[in-house]
């Protein structure tokens, strides 16, 4: 077991990767905890909580890139998946501090706002933390397996299986947005006092939300890791690059498909699950077809099929929207429009494949692009 | 993967961290300034509305940097864009108190957005302005709110249209936005008609969702609606559809005088985007209008004028006033009196001198804010469309009236009192807290 | 034009004038009619409403001036008291009683203020004044006033009219509003035939009249004694009702077709772009946001150089719009979208990236505000093609906007050179090179099409909705719906896809309300796809494989 892990990288990449997560999980709570306030060394709070939500982003992205960057399929609903992960946890959070709500009664504020008496069947069950990972696995990855299921049999692929899923996300957010749903319409699920009874304010259980999100991130990316060197990896880019040929060659690419999508969907959720505790609030605007379209963004500004970038571009392109808003309030869309713009006419391989020219300049005459590919 | 460009990935990942933590370690420096965090979405679907707020914002500091600033101090404004995004506007508001330091903040439009934030600015003890016209069964105590409660807007402008002079209505209907607001101010509106003997069979209550732009269908509906009685429409359709509904009544023939639509969202900086003309006789409740006509108004508009000019605002001299960028004006105002009278910036202190703080407004009251429930005492003025995008005044209350923060039409919080005083000290409780 | 505003204003004051200057001398209640009119401008409202009334008792032409005015916000008040009236060309006052005019310029004026209880008032005294009006025009405008605010004190007025009129139309109307104030009169016989004329007149409004008729007390016994009476309202009532199913489906259709419009309008350039080009081109709804914007900046010229020719600010709006949106089209096509040709997906980012650049740019120039951009006249209003089935104008122009649009493309394509060299182009790019066709040449100028249509298309939503920088957000995933929907790369099917969508979507609104049928709409198209994933119009053979 442990061989097979030490196989998925080189030992200087497992030295990168260790020291990253040394100076994510241990580094950084330690500048924040036990640095004294004034010292230069010191990390606000707030930046915890900025980190925290930026590495849910990147489990997002890593989940993106699955499916679209080594099997070749852009789902446009990704942003569907973590929300509904999110809505989850934040069911789940709500009902842990019944009585607590601004009306003291047993419901959601919003539900007494709607006047209701009982608490819909779908809200059952998630006063338990395991029902509420239950659900946050099954839910999206049923709903991706479904769509994908319908979708993937009747041959539908590359710019209709966008639309079709971003018509999807749309219907979805529709619902979400309505009151009567029960899910608290356009204001969505807030206020949340407690997780497993640590109280959510306190600056020690941000810390743990953040290391949590750092080793589920680690976790993942290994598993992806893991998948896309594998045959199955290799088939999902079969898939990619000429799904004909593979299907001629006796592969059931529905099977493949279905698997990606769902396990992206999958990994959506718990991403979401882990943003909402961190963030505090979880509404229907989160699965705007913008989100989406953002979440296939960052996987594209970082690397496309390559699981690092996917990561870099997730922190890099929120990094930036978090710096130039404070910085630039006017300007920072123009920022934001004109990374894009450059990241698909210059870049066409993200950050990474940047890094890897330049790489290649010092090192190397092979060509960078394929070295990336065989990585 | 090759080892040939792992060094350039580390650089670039620690480079991205670098650049995370970099402000951070800039943002210590000595303060010679004041500074006060504007909180407004400049992009996105609410920068329609929340830009003038943040102009405003900038020119009552701007006013007050030049009468000499605060304790010697000149404020210091750090805007920042929260992009129409919830969860973003608790992030930055996390980040303009915990790393930029701010006094106060002045912000958020939308409820959503004012509950996203609500928790961070109670838990580091921050002070948050809210400037709008909102659905009340809120009060925080590190929230100011210096917009309407519905007390203050929705049932003085019922009470309107069922009187004589506002045509008598029988019938309503209760047509908004799907959003927190709306369905509040409905729920609290149809418990205040049962009230005055109006029964179901006379009330229609329909939602569309935001940015609904195709009202053909529910133009229709109500006009069939009003076929029994005599009807009026409330509505607390959100900003940006009102121009395809108003344009819809307009075309179809719907006259004031026929189905009068009194409006909680439309005020002066709306009705820019719409012609007005078929319009007139349409009305809308606020605690100010643009054409206010006092002297206080006078100013105000004219120091509002003057700084588009200034510096060169989009839409120049079109630009208007309305009862959001009052209730900003007022805020910054009363914050910047407490601040002197406390003679501190530090939260507490402004917070107990914020209390039974007064100041002369536009609207020509002297307004003063609430000690015990952090709203303000704000006057209710009803106009009619006019042709030119300005309201007349046809009816306003004799004097300011208290906010309820909690309805007592909604039976769960009609027990409930908003009281930062001895012995409540409580937003939300049914029994003091120190007794 | 609206039934309820006559579309002379000119004429109308001029005719009231006219009256005025003519008026046979000695009228009796000479001093009285001096005297409400100096009230009209009272500052208590009710005082306001009496001399209004008292004017509408003393039946005098002369008063309609000051009574229009006072409608328009054109009446003055000086200090003393006189009533002065601003002319609607806006230079110069006219004394409200004596009709001279004043010259020099007055000072601290007061504006009298009304509210729709006087308005109601007014406008039914007016209406009742201009029964006399020498136009017809204006004396039908004056009946359909009359017929929305029935008065019993009418009575005697509308049967002098009817005795006068010679048009039938004016007639039939004034017969109708006859028939609404007798109802509720004490002479069986005359009860009778006026519900008969209500009965026939189809009209929805009137079941206000009748309902209470037919309503039981809490007693159980009929509010209306007699049985007659009854029978005949009853009739009266379902032959109207009949009637209204019919007008409710048509109306359904007719909203059905103009949102179907509205949706054939805005992807019909993506239609281009996207299923012609495989250019995911988030950036569209853009392009309809530059049309709105190109209108705006029209207008504005208009009103400040041309304000006489104003209502035709429209029509010069469509070729500014359709070239500026083509041209920024075709810089982006030139500057980016060319380089990712063969990549779908990556120009899905890149226009993205572009949308935000266009979005912002227009905020920074133009404000986050929405601006405003008015109906022309001849925009405004509805076409009531039977009692309670209002179309309104700007509704059925886009409807014919579209039509037009959809036949000039097809004309374009299909009848002249370049759209040859286009669709060769579209379907076997190395070919039609090979063949001599300058193929990136082509790719712009289809692009820039595209684009324009946008364009367009944008005039037509800034008759309907909002102008401001975000008005193409809310279009964008419609516009993806609708091309895929009627499959790519087939116009027809776009057509097909935008209908159906409007019609389905305006039949299930009444029953599931706006979201929900929305959401419905959706899930079919999610359906649709499944079963048929080339859309309504699959292409055959090989190039369905493309």
């Amino acid at each position: 077991m442990l061989s097979q892990l030490a196989r998925l990288h080189t030992r200087r990449a497992w030295i990168y990767i260790l020291s990253l997560t040394i100076l994510a999980v241990l580094v950084i709570p330690v500048l924040n905890r036990a640095v004294p306030k004034d010292s230069v060394f010191y990390l606000p709070d707030y930046l915890i909580s900025l980190c925290g939500k930026f590495l849910c982003y990147a489990l997002v992205a890593l989940a993106m890139d699955m499916i679209w960057g080594f099997s070749g399929i852009l789902s446009l609903g990704q942003g569907v998946f973590f929300s509904l992960g999110g809505y989850a946890m934040g069911m789940h959070l709500m009902r842990v501090m019944a009585g607590e709500g601004v009306y003291r009664s047993q419901l959601p504020d919003f539900m007494v706002f709607l006047d209701w008496k009982e608490l819909p069947w779908y809200w059952l069950g998630f006063n338990h933390f395991w029902f509420t990972v239950l659900i946050i696995i099954l839910v999206p990855g049923l709903l991706a397996l479904i769509i994908g299921f319908f979708a993937f049999r009747s041959r539908i692929k590359g710019v209709y299986f966008s639309i079709i899923t971003q018509a999807m996300t749309f219907a979805l957010m529709l619902f979400f947005f309505r009151n009567e749903t029960g899910f608290g319409g356009n204001n969505g699920l807030t206020d949340f006092k407690r997780i497993l009874g640590f109280s959510l304010q306190e600056p020690a259980v941000k810390v743990g939300l953040y290391i949590i999100s750092a080793l589920v991130l680690l976790i993942s990316y290994l598993l992806c890791r893991y998948i896309t060197m594998s045959k199955l990896g290799r088939v999902l880019a079969g898939i990619r690059d000429a799904e004909s040929r593979i299907m001629f060659s006796g592969y059931n690419t529905l099977h493949y498909k279905l698997f990606v999508f769902t396990l992206a969907a999958v990994l959506s959720g718990v991403a979401g699950a882990l943003y909402v505790p961190q963030v505090g609030i979880i509404n229907p605007s989160e699965m705007q077809p913008a989100n989406s379209i953002e979440m296939a963004i960052w996987v594209a500004v970082g690397g496309r099929g390559t699981l690092v970038g996917a990561v870099i571009g997730a922190g890099l392109v929120n990094a930036a929207k978090s710096w130039f808003t404070v910085a630039f309030p006017n300007l920072w869309l123009y920022f934001l429009g004109v990374m894009f713009i450059g990241t698909t006419l210059f870049l066409p391989r993200g950050v990474v494949g940047l890094a890897a020219i330049l790489a290649k300049k010092k090192l190397t005459g092979r060509d960078s692009l394929q070295m990336i590919d065989s990585e | 993967m090759t080892r040939k460009h792992l060094p350039s990935i580390f650089i670039l990942i620690t480079m991205s961290l670098l650049l995370l933590t970099g402000p951070a370690i800039q943002a210590v420096k000595a303060e010679d300034t004041i500074k006060v965090g504007i909180l407004h979405s400049l992009s996105g679907t609410m920068a329609i509305s929340e830009t003038s707020l943040k102009d405003v914002a900038l020119m009552t500091i701007e006013e007050i940097n030049q009468r000499g600033g605060l304790l010697g101090k000149k404020i210091e404004p750090v805007v920042v864009d929260p992009a129409s995004n919830w969860p973003l506007f608790a992030e930055k508001a996390r980040e303009l108190i915990d790393k930029h330091k701010v006094a106060a903040v002045f912000g958020c439009w939308t409820s959503v957005s004012r509950k996203s934030v609500l928790p961070v600015f109670e838990e580091l003890n921050g002070l948050l302005f809210y400037p709008v016209q909102y659905e009340g069964e809120e009060c925080s105590n590190n929230v100011f709110y210096t917009g309407a409660a519905p007390n203050q807007q929705a049932i003085p402008a019922v009470e309107y249209l069922m009187s004589k002079e506002g045509g008598g209505a029988k019938r309503f209907v209760l047509l908004g936005t799907d959003y927190v607001y709306p369905r509040t101010t409905n729920k609290i509106l149809r418990a205040f008609l049962h009230a005055k003997g109006i029964t179901d069979a006379d009330i229609m209550e329909t939602y569309t969702p935001f940015g609904h732009s195709d009202y053909q269908t529910i133009v229709t509906s109500i006009k069939d609606f009003s076929a029994a009685k005599k009807t009026a429409v409330i509505s607390t359709i959100n900003g940006d559809s009102n121009v395809p509904f108003y344009k819809e009544l307009a075309n179809r023939g719907i006259k004031a005088e026929n189905i009068p639509v009194v409006a909680f969202s439309v005020g002066e900086e709306e009705l820019r985007g719409i012609d007005t003309k078929p319009l007139v006789g349409h009305l809308a409740a606020w605690n100010y209008f643009m054409s206010i006509d006092t002297k206080e108004n006078k100013e105000f508009i004219k120091k509002w004028q003057d700084y588009v000019k200034k510096h060169n605002l989009p839409g120049g001299d079109k630009r208007v006033t309305n009862d959001p960028m009052e209730a900003t004006y007022i805020g910054i105002n009363m914050w910047a009196q407490s601040v002197i009278q406390a003679g501190t910036t530090d939260v507490n202190a402004v917070r107990q001198a914020m209390g039974y703080q007064k100041v002369k407004a536009p609207c020509g009251f002297d307004i003063s804010m609430d000690a015990k429930n952090h709203h303000l005492h704000k006057p209710v003025f009803i106009g009619e469309i006019r042709a030119d995008g300005q309201f007349d005044i046809v009816w306003k209350t004799p004097g300011p009236i208290r906010a309820e923060a909690w309805s007592p039409y909604i039976p769960d919080s009609a027990k409930k009192v908003a009281d930062w005083t001895y012995p409540w000290v409580c937003g939300n409780c049914t029994a003091p807290k120190y007794k | 034009m609206s039934s309820l505003s006559s579309p002379y204003p000119l004429v109308r004051l001029l005719a009231a004038l006219f009256i005025l200057a003519f008026a046979p001398p000695g009228y009796p209640d000479e001093g009285k009619l001096e005297e409400s009119i100096g009230h009209l401008g009272s500052s208590s409202r009710q005082e306001i409403i009496a001399s209004v009334e008292a004017l509408r008792q003393l039946g005098d032409h002369r008063a309609l001036p000051a009574l229009e005015a006072l409608l328009d916000r054109r009446l003055r008040v000086t200090k003393a008291g006189r009533i002065l009236i601003k002319l609607k060309t806006g230079h110069g006052m006219i004394d409200a009683v004596t009709g001279v005019v004043i010259a020099q310029q007055l000072d601290g004026l007061d504006i009298p203020v009304i509210n729709n209880q006087v308005r109601i008032v007014l406008s039914q005294t007016i209406a009742n004044l201009r029964l006399a009006s020498p136009d017809a025009e204006v004396r039908l405008a004056a009946a359909e006033e009359l017929l929305l605010h029935p008065q019993e004190e009418a009575t005697s007025a509308l049967r002098a009219a009817i005795d006068r009129e010679k048009t039938t139309k004016v007639r039939r109307a004034l017969a109708l509003a006859l028939a609404l104030t007798e109802v509720a009169g004490a002479n069986k016989e005359r009860r009778l035939a006026a519900l008969d004329i209500i009965g026939q007149s189809d009209n929805p409004n009137f079941i206000v009249n009748l309902k209470p008729l037919l309503a039981k007390q809490a007693s159980g016994e009929f509010q209306e004694p007699d049985e007659q009476v009854r029978q005949a309202a009853r009739s009266a009532l379902s032959a109207i009702e009949r009637h209204m199913v019919v007008v409710g489906v048509m109306q359904n259709l007719f909203y059905g077709l103009s949102l179907g419009s509205v949706l054939l309008l805005v992807a019909l350039g993506l239609a281009i772009t996207f299923g012609l080009m495989e250019v995911i081109n988030m950036a569209h709804g853009e392009m309809l946001m530059l049309g709105a914007y190109s209108t705006y900046i029209i207008q504005g010229i208009f009103k400040a150089h041309f304000p006489d020719q104003f209502a035709w600010y429209l029509v010069a709006s469509i070729p500014t719009a359709f070239i500026v949106s083509g041209v920024v089209g075709m810089i982006l096509e030139r500057s980016i979208i060319r380089y990712l040709y063969g990549r779908p997906l990556e120009t899905l980012l890149a226009t993205w990236g572009i949308s935000l650049l266009l979005i912002q740019t227009v905020r920074l120039i133009f404000g986050a505000q929405n601006v405003e951009v008015s109906n022309p006249p001849w925009l405004s209003g509805g076409w009531e093609l039977m009692p309670g089935l209002m179309l309104t104008y700007n509704r059925i122009a886009i409807i014919c906007f579209g039509l037009g649009v959809v036949l000039l493309v097809w004309l374009f394509l299909n009848r002249s050179p370049l759209g040859l060299q286009v669709r060769a182009v579209t379907q076997n790019r190395a070919m039609a090179a090979a063949l001599g066709i300058y193929t990136s040449r082509v790719d712009t100028w289809t692009f820039g099409l595209g684009s324009g249509i946008a364009g367009l298309a944008g005039v037509a939503l800034s008759q309907i909705g909002n102008v401001g920088p975000e008005l193409g957000q809310s279009y964008i995933v419609d516009s993806f719906m609708v091309v895929v929907l009627g499959g790519v790369g087939k116009l027809a099917g776009t057509i097909w896809g935008a209908t159906g969508l409007g019609v389905i979507n305006k039949f299930l609104e009444p029953f599931t309300g706006a979201v929900l049928g929305k959401i419905m709409v959706l899930v079919f198209i999610i359906l649709f796809i499944q079963k048929r994933p080339q859309g309504i119009f699959a292409l055959k053979g090989r190039m369905a494989e493309g």
